[in-house]
This record gives structure tokens, C-alpha cells and sequence, in this order.
């Protein structure tokens, strides 16, 4: 969408416990329209809006009390219709069958596979839809793997909200090459889209007294490839903050150069669209019970410019103290303009925003329920 | 052949826009399958992949709960669909 000089506005998606919500800039990104809620009363994990076709846009939800499912626009995000078969496993009448509770994570697939999307869910399962997010399909061998359903673990190994497959990335030069997440069970590659995978853990830590070779162990969080260079990954993990070239095929534990005050434990993980070493952290509390909010109740984003190597505080703008909230991994967000927007949404409701790569925030919202996920999107 | 009068509650209304239709089925998976022809999505909301009813639908028959979906259903039965509403 272009205003009348032919600048380009700004999309933000929000997802929250509540319902969905879209937020729509100027060309400057100095003010913001609200539109919504979209779905009101349905718990939005995730909604995204296809780069590659932008009439589509898949909203992953369920309710407290009725089954998961799935709602799209084909028309840009003007109206939604609930799609013909959301993401279910396969029905098993000898008791080994398992249940989607809801849809985490959304991806579309390659540039050269149009129509294509996949879907992470909870409990752990990988999913694929042809016909541009209408009906899933299950898309891995993974699901009935020993391995993989021993690292899989249950309720009692995932997160709050169960064990969650997310960050599914797709090699821009290769659509048969992918990389998931899951929490827990670790971080995994595929090259044949998604068949069959294999752990990609060299390098990370586990909590003391584990096996780090026990995908079991691992928990990322969030990963992320750099958009200018694939063979570049980024990850916030439970245990720290790592960076892998994949030539090299190893973690390093970039988060040793955050504050020791502060820590590098956290949830999402964001990166520049126009270098590959540049990347946004949100820290959080991880002491004791972990808190899950921000050290001291003093909200920062941590930037690098170098790979990890330094990390800024970025912090203007934003509450000075008692502000006991956090991000979580889906809930942070670059555009794509030169000068960088940086967009998160946080468990209190609060939108907040950046049209210089960090320098300085405000205050795009508040009031909203619990956000559970911030994509932009430029058009 | 009369049908089977079918109470929905408010979670799933906007998929019947009605609080009661009219459905087919010798018993309840029958019924469920009918009333998602008639209102594409509404029984995957309600019944899991493994054929489980989910975790706050309740169903009642005549005015008797059942969890089976072999639960034999005649034409004149009343069903009631209801959401076991929690907080949150």
C-alpha cells in the first residue's frame, strides 16, 4: 500500500491472547492506524502476511475451549475466512496418535514455491500446505520417528504452553534446505524440505549436569538467518546467545559479551535485512524461577553492529524502572527500510517501535491483551 | 425422516448462526460428520484427530450426558452441544 507520493507504509501484525491486530503507518512511520481486533476472544499465536503474494494473510488460532484452527485473507488482510483444513495429525486408532493444540509458528516457503507455507505446531509437528495455506497436510518423517519423538519429549519437557516446533527457515537458494527449532529438542537441518532432519547442535550449552549431545537437553528459542548472507544463523537459546557460519558448522556463545548484570538469556531474536552482522536481543530475567521479565523491571534492547563481538544498550525511550514485563521469541520484529524499524510487542500489552535501528522508542500501543507475536511488513 | 434438533452453544454460533439446527445421524460421530457438511470446520473445533471430544465439549442426549460417540441417536432425539466455560 503506497500513499500518494509513492512512499511506501508499514504493516504491523500483531498477535495477542486476545485476538489479532493490524497496525498501519505513514510513509515516515511516525503515526499509526489500528485496525482490529480481528477474532476477538481467540488466543492469535502467530499471523503473517505472505512476502511473496501480500493478498494472503494466515492467522494461527485457537480458543480456550474449542479445537485449534486457522484463518485467512486472501485479499490482504480486508476479511478473513476460516481455511477448508487446519494442521492435524494423522487419526491412529492404536492409541500412538497425537493432538495439535494449536498452531506456533508460521512460515511461507520459498520464493520460487508460491502457494507454499509451513507450519510449526504444539506438541511438535511440521506442516505444509500447497494451496497457499487453505489445508495442511503433515510434512515430515519426523513425526514418527523413535528419535525425534523421544527428544519431542511431552507437556512436561515443553514450554508453559507445551513443546513447540518454530523458527522454520528456508534457504533463500535452496527451497529443499531447512532449519526448525523445537522447545526442547533442539535445533535440526534438513535438505530434502522437511523430510527428514538432522540435529544441529555442536556448540551449544545445556543446563549443568545434562548431556549437550542429548537433543533432549537443548532448548532454543528463537533462531534466525541473516537475509544477505543464509549461511549466516543467529540464535537466542535458553542457555545464551550463539551465532553459527554453517561452513564451519558450530554455535558460539556470542551472549559472553552482554553485561553481566543483564545476561543473555531471552526470547526473540531479530536481524538486519542488510548485513549479517548486525542482530536485536530482549534480555530477561533467567535467574532462580526465571521471572520472564526485564532484569531490575528495566526494559533494553541489546544490539550488536559487529557480530557479537560488543553489545549496546539501547534503551531510550523506554520505562526507566518498574516495568516488569518481557518479549517473547515471536514478539520482535524488523522492516525492511534503509533505516531500520524495529517493532516489539510485550506480555503487558504495550507496542513499542523504532524507526532508527534501536536509538530511540515509543510508544506505538498499550492497553492490548498479552502479545504473542509482532511481524512487520512493508508494502 | 424428522432430523435431530441440535443445541449449539455461543463458541460455535458462527458456524450455524442459529443456537439450534437440525441434523442427521444413527448416532453421534454420525450426527457430528452431518452437522460438518452442513457447517464446514464446526466439528474439528469439537472432536480432536483421534476422535476425542475435546477437552471442555460436553454433550447431552435427551438430557443425559455421554462421551461416546457410538451413542445411538434416533430421529426426535435432542442433542445438546455445550462449552464447559472456564476463565482465562
Amino acid at each position: 500500500m503506497r500513499d500518494q507520493k509513492g512512499a511506501s507504509s508499514t504493516r504491523l501484525w500483531v498477535a495477542t491472547r486476545k485476538g489479532a491486530f493490524l497496525f498501519e503507518s505513514d510513509s515516515a512511520r511516525k503515526s499509526w492506524q489500528q485496525k482490529g481486533p480481528y477474532y476477538l476472544g481467540h488466543i492469535a499465536h502467530h499471523v503473517l502476511q505472505d512476502p511473496r503474494d501480500p493478498r494472503i494473510v494466515l492467522i494461527a488460532a485457537r480458543t480456550g475451549h474449542l479445537g485449534p484452527t486457522m484463518f485467512r485473507s486472501t485479499n490482504g488482510g480486508r476479511t478473513f475466512k476460516e481455511v477448508s483444513r487446519p494442521p492435524a495429525f494423522a487419526t491412529r486408532d492404536d492409541g500412538s496418535g497425537r493432538t495439535v493444540s494449536h498452531t506456533f509458528w508460521l512460515m511461507p516457503a520459498h520464493r520460487n514455491e508460491p502457494g507454499v507455507w509451513y507450519a510449526g505446531t504444539s506438541p511438535q509437528g511440521l506442516f505444509r500446505s500447497d494451496d497457499a495455506g487453505d489445508s495442511w497436510s503433515e510434512a515430515s518423517t519426523i513425526h514418527d520417528d523413535p528419535d525425534y519423538r523421544r527428544w519431542f519429549g511431552t507437556a512436561q519437557d515443553g514450554t508453559p504452553n507445551g513443546p513447540m516446533l518454530h523458527s522454520i527457515l528456508i534457504d533463500p537458494r535452496d527451497p529443499k534446505h531447512l532449519y526448525i527449532g523445537m522447545s526442547g529438542g533442539g535445533v535440526h537441518e534438513s535438505w530434502d524440505r522437511g523430510r527428514t532432519f538432522k540435529p544441529l547442535l555442536d556448540g551449544l550449552e545445556v543446563v549443568g549436569g545434562f548431556d549437550p549431545s542429548d537433543p533432549s537437553f537443548h532448548d532454543p528459542h528463537c533462531i534466525q538467518m541473516c537475509p544477505t548472507n543464509p549461511d549466516r544463523l543467529y540464535q537466542q537459546n535458553h542457555c545464551g546467545i550463539y551465532r553459527m557460519d554453517r561452513s564451519e558448522g558450530r554455535w558460539h556463545r556470542i551472549g559472553k559479551k552482554m553485561p553481566k548484570r543483564v545476561g543473555d538469556i531471552g526470547f526473540p531474536i531479530v536481524l538486519s535485512p542488510h548485513n549479517d552482522q548486525t542482530a536485536w536481543v530482549f534480555p530477561m530475567d533467567g535467574s532462580d524461577v526465571w521471572p520472564r521479565v526485564s532484569p531490575n523491571g528495566q526494559p533494553a534492547v541489546y544490539c550488536t553492529v559487529d557480530g557479537g563481538r560488543r553489545w549496546i544498550r539501547q534503551d531510550a525511550g523506554l520505562p526507566t524502572g518498574q516495568a516488569w514485563w518481557t518479549v517473547k521469541r515471536q514478539a520482535m520484529s524488523a522492516d525492511t527500510h534503509a533505516k531500520v524499524g524495529i517493532y516489539f510487542g510485550t506480555t503487558s500489552g504495550e507496542l513499542w517501535g523504532s524507526r532508527d535501528g534501536g536509538a530511540k522508542w515509543s510508544l506505538i500501543a498499550r492497553h492490548l491483551p498479552e502479545i504473542y507475536a509482532v511481524e512487520a511488513f512493508v508494502q | 425422516m424428522s432430523g435431530i434438533r441440535v443445541g449449539i452453544p455461543s463458541p460455535l454460533q458462527s458456524y450455524t448462526g442459529a443456537t439450534e439446527v437440525t441434523a442427521q445421524g444413527h448416532d453421534l460421530e454420525a450426527l457430528l460428520a452431518d452437522l460438518d457438511r452442513q457447517f464446514p470446520g464446526i466439528r474439528f473445533r469439537m472432536l480432536d484427530e483421534q476422535r476425542c471430544l475435546r477437552r471442555h465439549i460436553r454433550v447431552f442426549v435427551n438430557g443425559r450426558q455421554t462421551f461416546s460417540l457410538s451413542e445411538a441417536l434416533q430421529p426426535g432425539d435432542h442433542v445438546a452441544i455445550v462449552q464447559a466455560l472456564s476463565g482465562g
